[in-house]
């Protein structure tokens, strides 16, 4: 039985997870802000079979609130074996681009808060040289694109830090794991017209759950992400910035 | 909001949507007071048009257990939650769904607001029968709870509404207990449509019964079925896999569900079956054997097809299949896959299907003349004092429904009092002539 701590937990994706960890009887400390939802979440995850579930509201972005938060889920659980965190807001971009204010939050919240919560659990685990941390990064931070790059420059951060964490914490046991959807039909993305591009949480989630099992590195879902980012990135500047991506 | 076209599983009639997804009841409520008509959809699984319509609110978010009594098998869900979710949950906890229709992937809303039957429907009833109550937004956006004896008429109208009285949020069952999750099945070869309406009266304390059918056979084979009778097994055990699908991921040549494979279909489907014959296949197997196949639908191609399933009261009701089955061979228009089953007592339901007689459902590839066959066969029904399916109907008359559904008016008046009248309306409404 793995002690799973999920931050985000009423995101779609880590939702899913959170069902297929249940199915298969692990312990879930869950972390949220929309406190009915996490609520709501929490009794279903026990239902579906999970051997315990706690839950805790926090808005990730009361950055002050996560050395406390974190101990608390070690002592309940009895320890740490998984964290996957998942939470992140996808804002507009043409809004942002007119406001400081507004960048500044998304990069606050898709990144500061992550790498402030990377870096209390790897140090954590790093004193029990055991575990994994698992984070929904995203393609968008493989390069910067008109249509996008606010998000983009959050999720790259989370990439590049945890590209080095990952190196760090090689010597102690403890696996990193980057996880980089495409698009994905969720909450998040209402209002965009859905195509063949796009695919469930669920089938989101079973590829990440796949991905902590096997302590991959960094992973492409679904994987034809990993050759189309490859085009992207390659594409001289002189040509990349004349492109509507 | 994004746009889809969506259709029901027969892939006919197609219509373009707007999708919305509420992820909460206080978004849910601005929806309703947002929009001039909607309908809730859950997977799709009606066969025509009954979750058609230009704004649909897609439930799929909202699919989680509340609450799971082990003790008492009393289970309170989201109305997004799919039958299959229900049971990979419950099954190994030894309890089973009361009714079932014969796919597992419809949702907790979707069986209420079809009031689906299943193999036991002689002896269970409907799925609505073992509703003990719901949560449902109606058309002021309120939220009511009903049950039999609170709001009532809603409750009746609701199960088997067609979604047309609001939008259910959630919905408590009462499951039933297993010992394993096998079933002890006994299959008997009946070789005319006389012997398979013997057969089921014969075997009307059998918990399950159904009858593949071959709509193909003529003369003195006319109506040749296979029956398939069905127990809780009491040994055996509680392991429980549902596998995932294997899918048919592209509509295949129309051309290649033609009369002769149909012919070779069912030729060897009835020489395979050997007349008393014991087995104990899996629950899955037994109750879900087309889900093994995932987009079974796409085999029709890209024209679709009718489902259309009838039930004829049982008085003259022999005669009367033969009647009706002469019709659908001489077509020649017959699927490969037709359905007979004797139903038991109706319920309190306004719009609810079944009622004690005969039932046969089979499909028909979308063609000019296979809807011509269907609005011929459904005048017969109506004279035969018989009616058809709304959760597989696309292309009735608003004539036909009337007839067949007496209790539409009361339908209409309930809708009236809970301010569902062009609230909630769907491409099937509108045809039948409901407000």
């Amino acid at each position: 039985m793995k002690k799973i701590l999920i931050f985000g937990a009423t995101s779609a994706i880590a939702e899913q997870c959170a069902r297929i960890w249940a199915a298969r009887g692990e312990s879930l400390y869950l972390v949220a802000r929309n406190d009915d939802r996490l609520k709501t979440i929490a009794s279903d995850i026990e239902i579906r079979g999970a051997s315990r579930v706690l839950s805790c509201r926090m808005d990730v972005n009361d950055m002050d609130q996560h050395a406390k938060l974190i101990d608390e889920a070690v002592a309940a659980l009895g320890g740490i074996d998984v964290v996957l965190i998942a939470h992140g807001t996808l804002a507009d971009q043409n809004s942002c681009e007119r406001s400081v204010e507004e960048t500044m939050m998304e990069i606050q919240t898709n990144a500061l808060s992550s790498i402030s919560l990377l870096t209390l659990t790897a140090n954590h685990l790093e004193t029990k040289r055991q575990g994994t941390i698992a984070i929904i990064s995203s393609v968008a931070g493989d390069r910067g694109r008109a249509s996008n790059y606010i998000y983009g420059a959050a999720k790259a951060m989370v990439t590049a830090f945890t590209s080095g964490l990952r190196q760090r914490l090689y010597k102690s046991d403890v696996a990193v794991v980057t996880i980089k959807p495409g698009f994905v039909d969720t909450p998040m993305t209402t209002g965009f017209q859905k195509g063949l591009m796009w695919v469930k949480p669920e089938t989101v989630a079973s590829k990440i759950v796949t991905a902590i099992d096997k302590r991959k590195a960094e992973v492409y879902i679904p994987k034809f992400w990993w050759v189309i980012m490859l085009v992207i990135k390659i594409i001289p500047n002189t040509i990349f910035q004349r492109l509507k991506l | 909001m994004f746009t889809r076209v969506v259709s029901g599983w027969g892939n006919y009639p197609k219509q373009e949507a707007r999708i919305a997804s509420p992820s909460s009841c206080s978004a849910l409520q601005d929806l309703i007071a947002q929009e001039e008509s909607l309908l809730a959809r859950g997977m799709g699984r009606s066969y025509g048009d009954s979750a058609n319509a230009s704004v649909v609110v897609e439930t799929s978010c909202n699919d989680h257990f509340l609450r799971f009594d082990e003790m008492s098998g009393r289970l309170t869900a989201e109305s997004g939650i799919t039958l299959r979710e229900i049971l990979k949950v419950v099954v190994p906890k030894g309890w089973f769904l009361p009714v079932t229709p014969g796919t597992s992937y419809v949702t907790l809303g979707g069986a209420i607001a079809g009031d689906v039957h299943g193999k036991n429907h002689h002896i269970s009833g409907t799925f609505g029968e073992h509703v003990k109550s719901m949560t449902i937004a109606i058309g002021t956006g309120d939220i009511l709870t009903v049950s039999p004896s609170e709001n009532g008429d809603l409750f009746y109208s609701t199960c088997g509404g067609m979604g047309l009285t609001g939008i259910i949020i959630d919905a408590t069952i009462q499951l039933i207990p297993i010992q394993t999750a096998l079933i002890d099945q006994r299959t008997l070869k009946l070789d005319c449509i006389e012997a398979a309406c013997e057969a089921f009266q014969e075997n009307s304390n059998a918990t399950y019964s159904v009858a593949w059918i071959d709509c193909l056979a003529r003369g003195k084979h006319l109506g040749r079925s296979v029956l398939m009778l069905g127990e809780h097994s009491r040994s055996g055990g509680m392991y429980f896999d549902l596998k995932e699908p294997k899918t048919i991921p592209f509509n295949t040549p129309p051309s290649l569900l033609n009369k002769p494979a149909i012919k070779c279909f069912n030729h060897a489907y009835w020489h395979k079956a050997v007349h008393n014959q014991l087995q104990t296949p899996s629950l899955g197997a037994f109750f879900y054997p087309l889900d093994a196949v995932g987009s079974w639908n796409k085999l029709y191609g890209k024209p679709g097809f009718l489902q259309y399933q009838f039930v004829i009261p049982k008085e003259g009701g022999v005669a009367n299949m033969r009647t009706l089955l002469t019709l659908i061979a001489e077509s020649g228009q017959g699927s490969f896959l037709a359905v007979l089953k004797q139903f038991g007592q109706a319920n309190a339901n306004l719009l609810s299907f079944p009622f004690e007689g005969y039932t046969l459902a089979l499909d028909f590839k979308v063609t000019e003349s296979a809807i011509k066959t269907l609005h011929r066969l459904d005048e017969i029904v109506v004279r035969m004092g018989g009616r058809v399916y709304l959760s597989k109907d696309a292309v009735m008359r608003e004539s036909t429904f009337k007839s067949m559904y007496p209790e539409w008016e009361a339908f209409e008046a309930v809708r009236e009092k809970y301010r569902a009248i062009g609230k909630f309306s769907s491409a099937q409404s509108s045809r039948l002539g409901l407000a």
